[in-house]
């Protein structure tokens, strides 16, 4: 099992979609269409393959690339029409790309203060002592960027983008170019993100940890198009996508805390379908907490398993069978109570225990993942 | 000390003139540096190529067109003399003129390798924390170049006071106007004046061999490499 990551208040869910996009460019050997509409609140993946075009889809977000015919509209104000295209330098958002770009003629806090005196101080929301407070920065402010890790890198390049108070943040694949102690470094900091930010955030990304992590909605983007948009959970869990997930599929649980167990070292999380059991977590009870099930950690049976070692066992019923990328394995659909689960069975035993849409099986979960 | 008060003459017009058209030069080839490195335009080619000439054509050529065009039949000539400037051949600012166009290769060139090493990412990285363009030329853009800055100021004056071709053709050989150190040179070796001549030499081969080096000490992008 994973260690518990951080603490978060899970945000409401997104109400109405405030973010319009309509961009369609075509190169030699790469196309871009979509018609997106993208939720006002919290964090939404711009999520697929490299080449899908979801750096592109940014970038043309941001106003770096200009697409002729492109419509975009940010809380009503329109960024790009027919008629007009307004700059990067005066779109409110901030940017952060997948290398820091730091200014290396610049200190690190000359950096940050870089885009925030641009800012009139009456538009100014996020002061720079709260950036260099959420991203954790105060102690490398007078060094020169050269003398900064890959991490502490990124993390004054998130700080410099949070301090011109942008409307909306985009992130280009922020932990693509770092080794994978250093996104654990990171992670945390965008869950905060995640959770102190009253503003949209779009997320780039291809790593499906990341997305199962941060994401509140998902954009699947496949040469260029939408593929599937939705929420997290139910996106995670439509077994039309396993292409786009690969070994990586799993779903997703939201949930409280309702008892941690100092004995056994666990922690009890209830969500709407029954409660699970993790590691003991540092979280208070009653905290929000978001869980990753991979589909190869849920195996099934037609009767309840008795005296078994698996701790968390589920009444579900079966929603729908797909066939998986590897030869002789299915993906299973499953409901519980309401919360969708994948398992990932063999096809032989699938074709043995006769599980077929609306069979009723025990799922049997043996490791869960704690993201926050 | 081996130095007439010609040669001082020489060389005091020599500095007036190669700092002069260095000033020139980072005013005129920085605007020229930065288009050439960032336009996809199809006159790329062609006026990198007008800008890099001098470096092949032989001084006396390119003195030659420069005398025709600045004399009084020249399109350059009718333009100073109708704005009451009469003409440039034979007269210090005429130098100044042909020295910019001799030495423009020697610092566009840097300019432009400098502002392509920065590459559009600071740029971008600027725009999205709401620079504009010239404010992200001026507060990225040069603070970044300034390597290639350093270098095209060296290599545009040490190559200003290096040209001989180029004067003998616009400048002739005016004392205290036109006569710059390398003309001297040549003067005391048609005269004989040996001890003359080895005396401005020597000096010309420290500064040359000076200029040079500090390129390496003083530019941080070569001592890295």
């Amino acid at each position: 099992m994973m260690e518990p990551v951080a603490a978060s208040a899970v945000r409401a869910e997104a109400g109405t979609a405030v973010i319009r996009a309509r961009f369609k460019l075509a190169f030699a050997n790469f196309a871009l269409d979509v018609d997106l509409n993208l939720a006002g609140r919290g964090v939404t993946a711009l999520f697929g393959h490299s080449g899908s075009g979801k750096t592109t889809l940014l970038r043309c977000i941001a106003g770096l690339e200009r697409v002729a015919g492109g419509e975009l509209s940010v809380n009503g104000a329109v960024w790009q029409n027919a008629n007009s295209f307004v700059p990067t330098h005066r779109r409110p958002l901030g940017y952060v790309f997948q290398e820091a770009s730091l200014f290396s003629h610049l200190s690190v806090r000359q950096n940050l203060e870089y885009g925030m005196k641009r800012v009139p101080s009456a538009l100014r929301r996020e002061g720079l002592e709260a950036s260099i407070e959420m991203l954790g920065i105060g102690p490398l402010l007078e060094r020169a960027t050269e003398a900064l890790s890959g991490g502490e890198r990124q993390r004054v390049a998130i700080a410099r983008a949070i301090a011109v108070s942008p409307q909306l943040l985009l992130l280009d694949e922020p932990l693509a170019s770092l080794d994978a102690s250093r996104k654990q470094e990171i992670l945390p900091y965008l869950q905060r993100l995640h959770d102190d930010l009253d503003i949209p955030i779009l997320y780039v990304s291809h790593s499906p940890d990341e997305v199962a992590r941060l994401a509140d909605h998902v954009v699947l983007l496949e040469r260029g198009r939408v593929v599937a948009q939705g929420d997290l959970r139910a996106t995670l869990a439509r077994l039309d996508l396993t292409a786009a997930f690969g070994d990586d599929m799993g779903a997703v649980i939201e949930g409280t805390i309702g008892e941690h167990d100092d004995s056994d070292h666990l922690t009890r999380i209830d969500f709407a379908g029954g409660s699970v059991y993790a590691s003991r977590c540092t979280e208070a009870l009653g905290s929000r907490m978001r869980l990753r099930v991979q589909a190869r950690d849920v195996s099934l049976a037609v009767q309840k398993p008795e005296r078994t070692s698996i701790l968390n066992v589920f009444e579900a019923r079966v929603v729908e069978l797909a066939d998986a990328a590897v030869p002789g394995q299915v993906f299973v659909k499953l409901d519980v109570g309401g919360t969708p689960l994948i398992a990932r069975i063999s096809g032989r035993s699938c074709d043995q225990l006769r599980i077929e849409p609306g069979a009723s099986v025990w799922a049997q979960v043996k490791s869960v993942a704690v993201l926050r | 000390m081996g130095l007439t008060d010609a040669d001082l003459g020489a060389i005091w017009l020599t500095l007036r003139l190669a700092t002069l058209v260095t000033v020139l030069l980072l005013l005129i080839g920085t605007p020229i540096a930065w288009w050439l490195s960032r336009t996809r335009s199809w006159l790329k080619g062609p006026i990198g190529a007008v800008v890099a000439l001098p470096l092949v054509l032989p001084p006396t050529v390119l003195g030659f067109y420069l005398l025709v065009a600045m004399g009084p039949q020249g399109f350059v000539g009718h333009v100073t003399q109708s704005l009451g400037f009469g003409l440039l051949p034979f007269s210090f600012w005429g130098l100044v003129v042909a020295s910019v166009f001799y030495s423009m290769p020697f610092v566009v060139q840097p300019l432009q390798n400098a502002f392509e090493a920065i590459g559009e990412r600071p740029l971008e990285a600027a725009a999205t924390l709401r620079a504009g363009p010239w404010d992200r030329f001026f507060t990225v853009a040069l603070p970044l170049a300034k390597p290639g800055f350093i270098t095209a100021s060296v290599l545009g004056f040490a190559h200003t006071v290096g040209e001989f071709g180029v004067v003998l053709m616009i400048g002739g050989n005016i004392p205290d106007k036109t006569r710059v150190v390398s003309v001297q040179i040549y003067d005391h070796v048609e005269a004989l004046e040996y001890p003359q001549a080895h005396w401005l030499s020597g000096i010309m081969l420290i500064f040359s061999f000076l200029v040079l080096l500090s390129l390496y000490v003083f530019n941080p992008n070569r001592r890295k490499a």
